[in-house]
């Protein structure tokens, strides 16, 4: 009895086991006899040219079978005399590769293979190819070029302000009425709140605020004013502190200085702000001057300081939190006026003379943009092979690679 | 002396990151002099820090205005950074440990205080939103006037109010359509005056570093004074 049953169970378990490994046994012969890939093809490589070394652009026209039929990519380096090895597993789809890995002066060879289920297919191996560097990046002549006939015209015009030419600087009102604004606050025996942005002195912004906060501390000094600063970087309070403290130095009051007319207040931006505005609503300064890299928090700023009737002056490059400035604020120093600032608040005509050398610059790209677009509306409309010839040329001007 | 060593060094600094831009082998010196800087820029914290405690410390001790706000501050400040430098509540502690990971009491005081409270300093935009449009709106010269009707077309072109209204207009002259012609006015107008602004701040920024380099401009150092 107990081996008739035995018997039944094992003819159970065959009837269900047997035709799943059936099954198996199929999908493996499938597996073994499917295609191998077809190969990438067009492979090349090449040294990456005007850099520091080191680098192998590689590239190649994807498999036939990609990518319904493989799996990915491995691609294969060999040295000069060596057996190839693997270097990077790639996905589907990819057709380019920056190989960073390589050393100066050595030659290498590259392939590829093409997986799938079935195994691996290998491209041709690409001719000997060296990694160099080159010392110079002639795909950044053009901006060079450039650079040096602004720079040049810079130098030019301080050099004809020293010789005594004289120079006319259109006035400039949101730097005018700085001084204004100072008297105002001494007047009603209110501080003055000076916010230099949220960036930290690397940023270029920051440091034209801190040029203009030795020029406004050094009137804070003279007309006996307060200035307050919180800021929300370390490296702005110490150079704050610095400017200030000569500022007073030079009025001949150091006595005056005091360490906590800067203060350090947190470099998270909304926290900056609400911090701020708590100043604004106790202290109630007769003047804010918002002058740096500004955020979503300028038209926060601005508008508390309008509500407190504060006279509000700002600056910044940023183009996108210029309009909340214009809304809310008295003065606002748009764009390049930020960073004129400071040679404009100082007279010296050295330093006006490079005001006047970025005039050249925007002579420049004034011929450019006029020039493109003409000759863009004339080729798209008649398609005249000379202003088609002109684009390239302006391209290849204000363009870089 | 003073003066001397810091315009130097600017002077150094500013045309090796200049050179990078053009010579290959420069431009790891540029990446090391910006990493120079963030490496001063953290020993910096320390003085920030300690200056945020020193200044609320003393309002305290000196019973002055407000000081009460000074206390909430600096038991802020120090639950925070407890929490952070000793990375409670990851209980792989470690030097390379994360200081925000699932868990710490530093990511529960960044999810629960810092980030309500920062969306309700940003949220506090809309309103101000509100009020500096109606000052800038109000038709009181030309150029207001002009800046009205451009806002008033941007603002229904995002609407489908915008469609709605001008959607009968021949497709001949579907640039009078308001979402066509909000799409214009931030294209073309708008588009070239931020431009123009980009230009200006890229030729000032020119000038100004070249002040900067050449050691013309030392007001960031405290004075123009040698």
């Amino acid at each position: 009895m107990k081996k008739r049953i035995i018997a039944i169970a094992c003819a159970i378990l065959c009837f269900f086991t047997v035709p799943i490994m059936g099954q198996d046994a199929e999908q493996v012969t499938e597996t073994l006899s499917a295609p191998l890939p077809a190969p990438i093809t067009e492979l090349t490589a090449g040294n990456y040219v005007y850099d520091d070394g080191g680098r192998i652009d590689l590239s190649w026209a994807k498999s036939a079978d990609d990518p319904a039929n493989i799996t990915g990519y491995v691609l294969y380096r060999a040295r000069k005399g060596a057996a190839f090895e693997k270097i990077a597993d790639l996905l589907p789809g990819t057709e380019k590769y920056r190989d960073e890995s390589v050393e100066d002066d050595i030659a290498y060879r590259y392939r590829v293979g093409t997986v799938n289920e079935a195994g691996e297919t290998l491209s041709e191996e690409t001719p000997a190819v060296i990694a160099t560097w080159e010392f110079f990046n002639f795909h950044k002549l053009n901006i060079l070029i450039l650079a040096l006939i602004v720079c040049g015209s810079v130098l030019f015009f301080i050099a004809s302000a020293k010789s005594g030419r004289k120079l006319f600087i259109r006035k400039i009102g949101g730097l005018e009425a700085l001084e204004e604004a100072v008297g105002r606050a001494t007047e009603m025996g209110r501080p003055i709140l000076f916010i230099p942005g949220i960036l930290d002195m690397d940023d270029v912004q920051t440091l034209a605020a801190i040029t203009i906060l030795g020029k406004v501390s050094r009137v804070v000094a003279d007309y006996d004013s307060k200035i307050m600063m919180p800021v929300s970087r370390s490296l702005v309070m110490t150079s704050a502190r610095e400017t200030i403290k000569e500022s007073y130095l030079t009025a001949g009051r150091p006595d005056a200085y005091n360490d906590d007319m800067v203060q350090y207040v947190t470099d998270e931006q909304f926290g900056y702000v609400a911090a701020i505005n708590g100043i604004m609503v106790r202290e109630k300064p007769a003047t804010c001057l918002y002058l740096g890299a500004f955020f979503a928090e300028s038209l926060i700023l601005a508008e508390t300081g309008n509500s407190i009737g504060a006279i509000q002056i700002a600056g910044t490059a940023r183009p996108g939190q210029l309009p909340f400035f214009v809304a809310a604020c008295d003065y606002t120093l748009i764009g390049e006026e930020l960073f004129a600032a400071s040679a404009y608040l100082s007279g010296d005509p050295k330093q006006l003379g490079s005001l006047k050398g970025q005039d050249v610059g925007k002579i420049i790209a004034m011929a450019g943009i006029l020039l493109g677009t003409l000759a863009m509306t004339f080729s798209v409309a008649w398609d005249v092979s000379f202003f088609n010839l002109l684009l390239d040329i302006l391209n290849s001007i204000f363009i870089t690679n | 002396m003073k003066r001397l060593i810091p315009v130097f060094i600017t002077a150094i600094v500013g045309s090796v990151l200049v050179l990078s831009v053009f010579f290959p082998k420069a431009e790891t010196m540029g990446e090391d002099f910006s990493l120079f800087f963030d490496i001063i820029a953290v020993f910096a914290f320390f003085l920030g820090g300690g200056n945020l405690v020193r200044v609320h410390f003393s309002k305290v001790y000196r019973k002055r205005p407000d000081w009460g706000f000074s206390i909430v501050t600096l038991l802020a400040f120090a639950v925070t950074l407890v929490c952070g430098l000793f990375k409670i509540g990851n209980e792989a502690v470690t030097i390379s440990s994360s200081v925000t990971a699932e868990g710490t009491y530093l990511q529960t005081i960044f999810l629960n205080v810092i980030a309500p409270l920062s969306s309700t300093m940003y949220a506090l935009l809309a309103f101000f939103v509100a009020s500096a449009s109606y000052r800038a709106f109000r038709a009181k010269n030309r150029e207001a006037t002009i800046l009205l009707i451009a806002a008033f077309i941007i603002l229904l072109g995002r609407t489908p109010l915008g469609m709605y209204l001008t959607g009968w207009i021949p497709e001949s002259f579907s640039i009078f359509q308001i979402p066509n012609l909000a799409v214009w006015i931030m294209n073309g107008p708008n588009l070239a005056g931020q431009r123009a602004i980009l230009i200006g701040v890229g030729l000032g920024v020119v000038a100004m570093s070249l002040r900067l380099i050449l050691g013309m401009d030392r007001t960031y150092l405290g004075s123009d004074n040698e």
